[in-house]
């Protein structure tokens, strides 16, 4: 893993009236490290990566990404940036009334004109590969389950070839078996596509699987950061309350050594 | 009270800013023909069955009920020219514009505003197309297009209906009924009422789009920002039709 830091957040802040949500948050991610971000629901995981990309307008604080602070960006050089990040939503969000072919032309066909359909044709079934999915191409998202819909959501995300890739809890919704599945899926796409990723989950499998290092936000600051082995064996109550449930999970079959 | 006229306030100002940003983005590349193209399509083609129902009943409707009192002025002959005129100049204007306000503006309220709920326009987004030149602009231009073609549509199909009206009780020619029509039609009947129509369809447009893209996260949002788009947008042409015919009565 290389040292550059591609990701430089400092003194984030957000709040929604009074509710302060990110009280300050301070992060370095280097290129090709997996982040994963835990806490409770409404503890401003999501909140933090949408301030990444510009979906939210931080209250104060730097947010450099590729070394650009985004906060002094305009729109046409904050679109620039975006073009080489990734980001899955947690409930896919595929676009309803475009079929799953659409929806994967649909960045290519905006912002890559140089591409000849046969190019885009190409990269197509290349993204759909990764996933497991080409049968899909053709139908509607309506006809697509729902770990169907994280799939093509994330071929998506990777047709655009990011060098950073959010995750907003890519597992939620889905059944074990399949939480796992797209976990595995999450991690092929960083070997192959070497991105950089930030994942943010309350799976507690996924989080294992997919990060070489994990942060946990509390009350709007990070808590604790650390591997998953070491904060597993921390001796914070509260951490460990974070981590009883895997213990748990862990006497089920198919959880990763 | 304080409150409700402040939030009333932040509307309009929001809404102001919203028109704003349309004739901002309206003028900067890249334009998205081929989504205009489908909203035309969808906005205007798929509305011709109900606009082609609606524009022939109000003829038909207009002749019949208008013919009794016409006749007892002994003004039997002048029905075509005052059907036609009375359909051009304001109902079919008003009524295609309210049954577009009810299927158009609903549709793209409903269409915009569980794209935001499922946050499909956060997709747009984050891919670095602009949501608001993709989805807004194409639709306010598409139905700012179409509305006024629909209304000229409606009013050929009624007053084609007030030919069929008109034979119900009587006998007229159709070379003759329309050579009545035409005879009575003047520049000045057709230009204002086809301007103000622009203006209908531009509102629509825009009150649709505002209340599906500034939906609030949540089902119920989806349902809120298509009713709300629908009383808006009819509240609008009233307004505007008001504005419009005081507006000509100055001037012609």
């Amino acid at each position: 893993m290389k040292e550059e830091p591609i990701i430089n957040i400092k003194n984030l802040y957000k709040a929604f009236g009074k509710n302060k949500v990110l009280k300050g948050i301070s992060l370095t991610v280097k290129k090709g490290e997996d982040l994963v971000i835990l806490g409770r629901s409404g503890s401003g995981k999501s909140v933090a990566i949408k301030c990444l990309v510009g979906l939210l307008k931080a209250d104060k604080g730097k947010l450099e990404i590729f070394g650009t602070d985004i906060t002094k960006l305009n729109y046409k050089q904050l679109n620039k940036i975006r073009l080489r990040i990734g980001f899955m939503f947690q409930n896919g969000a595929l676009y309803d009334s475009m079929s799953v072919r659409e929806n994967l032309t649909f960045t290519l066909k905006h912002h890559a004109d140089h591409l000849t359909e046969e190019n885009i044709e190409k990269q197509i079934l290349e993204a759909l590969d990764s996933v497991g999915l080409i049968e899909a191409i053709d139908k509607m998202p309506s006809e697509l389950s729902g770990g169907m819909i994280k799939r093509i959501s994330l071929a998506r995300t990777i047709i655009i070839k990011p060098e950073i890739i959010f995750y907003d809890e890519p597992t939620a919704g889905l059944d074990t078996i399949t939480a796992q599945e797209i976990s595995e899926l999450i991690l092929s796409v960083q070997k192959k596509y070497k991105t950089t990723s930030i994942i943010i989950t309350h799976d507690m499998i996924c989080a294992k699987m997919t990060g070489n290092r994990i942060i946990l936000i509390k009350d709007g600051l990070i808590y604790v950061q650390g591997t998953y082995k070491e904060l597993e064996n921390s001796s914070d109550q509260w951490v460990k309350s974070f981590f009883f449930a895997t213990n748990q999970y862990a006497a089920a079959p198919g959880f990763p050594a | 009270m304080i409150a409700i006229v402040k939030e009333q306030l932040t509307q309009a100002g929001n809404f102001s800013l919203f028109i704003g940003r349309f004739f901002k983005e309206i003028f900067v590349p890249p334009f998205q023909i081929n989504e205009f193209l489908r909203q035309c399509y969808t906005i205007g083609c798929k509305s011709l069955p109900l606009v082609s129902i609606t524009g022939f009943i109000m003829g038909l409707v207009l002749t019949i009920q208008s013919r009794p009192t016409m006749t007892k002025f002994g003004a039997e002959s002048w029905l075509p020219s005052m059907v036609s005129l009375s359909l051009i100049r304001e109902i079919a204007p008003v009524v295609t514009a309210l049954i577009c306000a009810g299927k158009i503006a609903s549709g793209i309220g409903a269409e915009l505003g569980s794209m935001k709920v499922s946050s499909q326009i956060d997709a747009m987004e984050v891919s670095a197309v602009n949501p608001y030149k993709y989805l807004v602009v194409t639709r306010i231009l598409a139905t700012t297009l179409m509305v006024p073609l629909l209304v000229i549509f409606a009013d050929l199909v009624g007053i084609y209906g007030g030919y069929i009206g008109y034979n119900v009780h009587g006998t007229i020619t159709m070379r003759r009924y329309f050579s009545e029509v035409i005879e009575h039609l003047d520049f000045l009947d057709l230009m204002p009422a086809t301007i103000k129509t622009f203006f209908f369809g531009f509102f629509i447009g825009v009150i649709g789009c505002y209340k599906g893209f500034n939906a609030s996260s949540g089902t119920a949002s989806v349902g809120l920002a298509a009713n709300s788009a629908v009383v808006t947008a009819s509240l609008s042409i009233f307004i505007v039709d008001m504005l419009a015919v005081q507006i000509t009565d100055l001037f012609f």
